[in-house]
């Protein structure tokens, strides 16, 4: 009796633990710039942080915000919101989550020397009202606080004072932080340890205030840069999920047994801006005939993006005439519609603006930053040319490129925009439509100023009633279409591969959530 | 031998001197890494900020300067993208390198002379054109080729051994070796086998028509001629004076497998000193660009400089020459 008791107990034990030891390898380009949340502006970095810490509002698998480490918020005042934490949550070295420790990392966040101070604009101050209750000061009402949040995590007050961490590391000066290669945050994973640009471990949280979706155990992530050896490894079965997988090879993965990819549109516009200044970059003619609306819409009509999608982006890309894609609050259809495809009606725009014989300009990309970037430079140009126009294309590392955006050394040139942490219209505006000057305009185009854009942006900026809010944000991009300020191509695909025993949701922003992730058999 | 030191010394500084001109200058046209430090949204006031403390608006002499000076005492400031001292980085990379270079090292030397040896005894017998072949593919093939179709053959379609990685390492001290653990040596074989064909081609290739160019000499015939054995004639008298260039070029070649490790680690994912410059150059890091530069020229001119006393060592000519000229 006593033998069989045992055998199966020992039978039981043997399921237990079998039955839960759910480890997932998951590869990516490149390692994180690490662990500290607060240390840089890297979406990559920032997903991966995301397992470790918790911010007081979290986006889900459906970009919806949700409540995460703050249960309830309510605007008291125009520039005073109070939150309400939830209780019961530790932090992974068994502190307990409170009040001080929101005011000490939202601070940390914005101080001036933090590069994350852009993320959260507009907090003048945190104030502690109680244990589980803060309340946020700001400089004026911000529609988008809750957006900015969720990209802002929360340490651990006495830890970071522990270990001399209270003050926010740059990665541009200082001493290396103890945050840079140790966390201690409430989220679903512990760090179990990190090897910068080989391995990073991380295990589940048994003690974490939220019902796990997922049922891992343990992630192993490898940076492996390689394109054709993060490849290699998923058929090979040494990994179980890479981001990204190259586009050219999803006919080998498809083909392949037990892998599978994962393509979905994503959120980032791929867009063309246009120099309004006076004079071309690198020209043959005299002034800029780009400041021409209807040269403008001589390139828009030249330009085939059907064909670019189905040959050069594989038929993934969802080809748009909008700046922000459909996920992102603001857009509608209407914005959606482009300028179709006409080589004879660019040529005789193109004459009627005064340029029969077209003229030469630049036509910059980068050629390691966006998906195919190159490849679609290299269709466009050659498409511009047949409409008569002369393109120099300029392709180069993002290093080089952004370089030139910034300076404003650019004719025509190829970014890229998300609208990340925000999802929001107001980003496109405020970063790429305003008039260049204090924090708007980083993008804008050369010359570009429309006096009713830019108070429609500031408008939009403080108010706080979504539907007022919506309708001036729309009616600002649609005045930018027509001013064909960008010229829109399309929203870049989204390409993960995984093994067929892996389920995770692909959200729109490109971001792996491996809370969300489970491992079957 | 003495001044033929201190000589060689003197010119290494001021060949070190040089390169880290070059370093710094070059990467003056790199582009500019403050677009990858702030948020997409940064604004240019944000931008310029970052700059300035940076130090990239200060005039170029200043910043090479500061430069020198700094990387005297071993302080390269620190990586612009992970936030850490670069020389703790270089350390921590150092011995990925070292281990993959010093095992494919090894196994150009232990592969390339016995088949050299092989091909110059048996010049004319199939194995030798087999062999010579297989050296022409070897050297002909780009090495990333050879390293993806490694992968290819070994990894995916026979599961033998990992596509990248260094498998499980063991810190001894500050030094993580792979040779410790099952995986870590399963990891070692196709990164090493790809970097050192090159190298092995290369020797065998010399060792095969140094030794025919020695066996025709007329110390090896009246050797012959006296009755000593094949044996003794091939591996005693022969190899020693075959070895003396084969040494030579070995070490002069040993800095090019430094150099070449850059693919090897690229394609491996090795966690080596050639994989962190390539992320470094990517990023526009160049407090480490610059740092393996100078530590890159530093092994070069040391291996350099060693080669040279070695033959001075191992060749009693030069010793003779050396001491009469002296008088």
């Amino acid at each position: 009796m006593l033998r069989h008791l045992m055998m199966t107990a020992a039978a039981a034990t043997l399921f237990a633990t079998g039955a839960s030891a759910e480890t997932l390898r998951f590869a990516t380009a490149r390692d994180v710039y690490g662990l500290d949340p607060h240390a840089v502006t890297d979406s990559f970095t920032n997903i991966f942080t995301h397992h470790i810490y918790e911010p007081l509002v979290r986006y889900d698998a459906e970009l919806k915000i949700e409540p995460a480490l703050a249960t309830a918020w309510e605007v008291i005042e125009p520039t005073r919101v109070r939150f309400t934490l939830r209780d019961g949550v530790t932090f992974h070295g068994g502190e307990t989550f409170g009040a001080d420790d929101v005011q000490v990392s939202l601070m940390r966040a914005v101080d001036p020397k933090s590069p994350l101070r852009g993320n959260l604009p507009g907090l003048k101050a945190v104030e502690i009202v109680d244990d589980l209750t803060v309340d946020l000061i700001l400089e004026g009402p911000t529609p988008l606080l809750n957006n900015y949040l969720t990209n802002i995590f929360i340490l651990d007050k006495g830890w970071l004072e522990a270990n001399n961490a209270v003050a926010p590391i740059d990665a541009s000066q200082g001493e290396e932080g103890h945050t840079t290669n140790n966390a201690n945050g409430t989220g679903p994973f512990v760090l179990e340890s990190r090897r910068p640009d080989a391995l990073n471990v991380l295990v589940a949280n048994a003690a974490w205030w939220d019902t796990p979706v997922h049922n891992l155990t343990r992630i192993e992530h490898t940076p492996i840069g390689s394109d054709a050896t993060r490849v290699a490894a998923l058929l090979s079965g040494e990994i179980d999920l890479i981001e990204p997988a190259p586009l050219q090879d999803a006919g080998r993965i498809e083909a392949a047994e037990g892998v599978r990819m994962l393509q979905n549109p994503g959120l980032r516009s791929i867009m063309m801006g246009i120099n309004m200044g006076d004079s071309l970059v690198d020209g043959n003619v005299d002034g800029n005939p780009l400041k021409d609306l209807r040269v403008r819409q001589a390139l828009y009509h030249a330009i085939n993006m059907d064909l670019i999608r189905d040959r050069i982006m594989r038929g993934k890309s969802r080809v748009t005439g909008s700046l922000i894609a459909p996920e992102v609050n603001g857009y509608t259809e209407e914005m959606d519609a482009r300028l179709p495809y006409d080589p004879e009606r660019a040529k005789a725009l193109l004459a009627e603006a005064g340029y029969p014989d077209g003229f030469a300009f630049n036509l910059n990309c980068p050629n390691d930053r966006y998906v195919n970037d190159e490849g679609i430079c290299q269709a466009m140009a050659a498409m511009l040319a047949q409409a008569g126009l002369e393109p120099r294309l300029v392709t180069e590392p993002r290093q080089m490129h952004f370089q030139k955006v910034d300076n404003r050394q650019v004719d025509v040139f190829m970014l890229g925009w998300a609208t990340l942490p925000m999802l929001d219209g107001f980003s496109v505006l405020s970063a790429m439509l305003a008039t260049p000057g204090g924090e708007y305009g980083t993008f804008t185009p050369a010359g570009y100023s429309n006096p009713r854009v830019d108070e429609l942006t500031k408008a939009v900026a403080t108010e706080v009633d979504p539907e007022k809010r919506n309708a001036m944000m729309i009616e600002a991009l649609m005045l930018a279409k027509d001013d064909v300020a960008w010229l829109p191509l399309h929203q870049q695909p989204l390409s993960w591969a995984a093994r067929d025993t892996v389920e995770v949701p692909q959200a729109a922003d490109d971001l792996v959530r491996l809370w969300y992730a489970r491992v079957t058999k | 031998m003495l001044g033929f030191l201190i000589r060689r010394i003197i010119q290494s500084v001021f060949v070190m001197l040089a390169v880290a001109l070059i370093a710094f200058m070059m990467f003056r046209f790199m582009g500019d890494p403050v677009n990858s430090m702030v948020a997409e949204t940064a604004t240019t006031e944000e931008r310029d900020a970052v700059r300035e403390r940076l130090g990239l608006d200060q005039p170029l002499y200043v910043q090479y300067g500061r430069f020198v000076a700094r990387a005297a005492t071993g302080d390269f400031g620190l990586s612009w993208r992970n936030a850490r001292p670069v020389s703790t980085l270089l350390a921590e990379r150092f011995p990925a390198t070292a281990e993959l270079v010093l095992v494919a090292a090894g196994l150009s030397l232990v592969l390339g002379i016995p088949l050299g040896i092989l091909t110059a005894l048996r010049p004319h017998s199939v194995s030798t054109q087999a062999l010579q072949l297989m050296s022409l593919v070897g050297i002909s093939l780009p090495t990333f080729v050879t390293g993806i179709l490694l992968i290819l053959i070994f990894s995916v379609w026979l599961g033998w051994l990992p596509s990248f990685g260094r498998g499980t390492v063991v810190d001894v001290g500050w030094w993580s070796t792979g040779f410790l653990t099952l995986s870590g040596l399963k990891a070692l074989i196709l990164p090493s086998v790809m970097l050192c064909l090159f190298q092995l081609t290369l020797i065998m290739r010399l060792v095969r028509s140094e030794m025919m160019e020695v066996l025709r000499t007329d110390y090896i015939k009246f050797a012959k001629a006296r009755g000593l054995t094949n044996r003794s004639i091939h591996f005693h008298h022969a190899l020693k004076n075959t070895l003396i260039p084969v040494i030579t070029i070995f070490g002069l070649q040993l800095g090019g497998l430094i150099a070449f490790a850059i693919i090897t680690e690229t394609v491996f994912q090795w966690p080596g000193m050639g994989a962190l410059f390539i992320q470094a150059v990517s990023f526009g890091d160049v407090p480490v660009m610059a740092a393996y530069l100078v530590l890159v020229s530093l092994i070069f001119v040391i291996i350099n400089t060693t080669v040279d006393l070695l033959y001075a060592v191992l060749d009693p000519r030069l010793r003779v020459e050396g001491a009469r000229a002296a008088h």
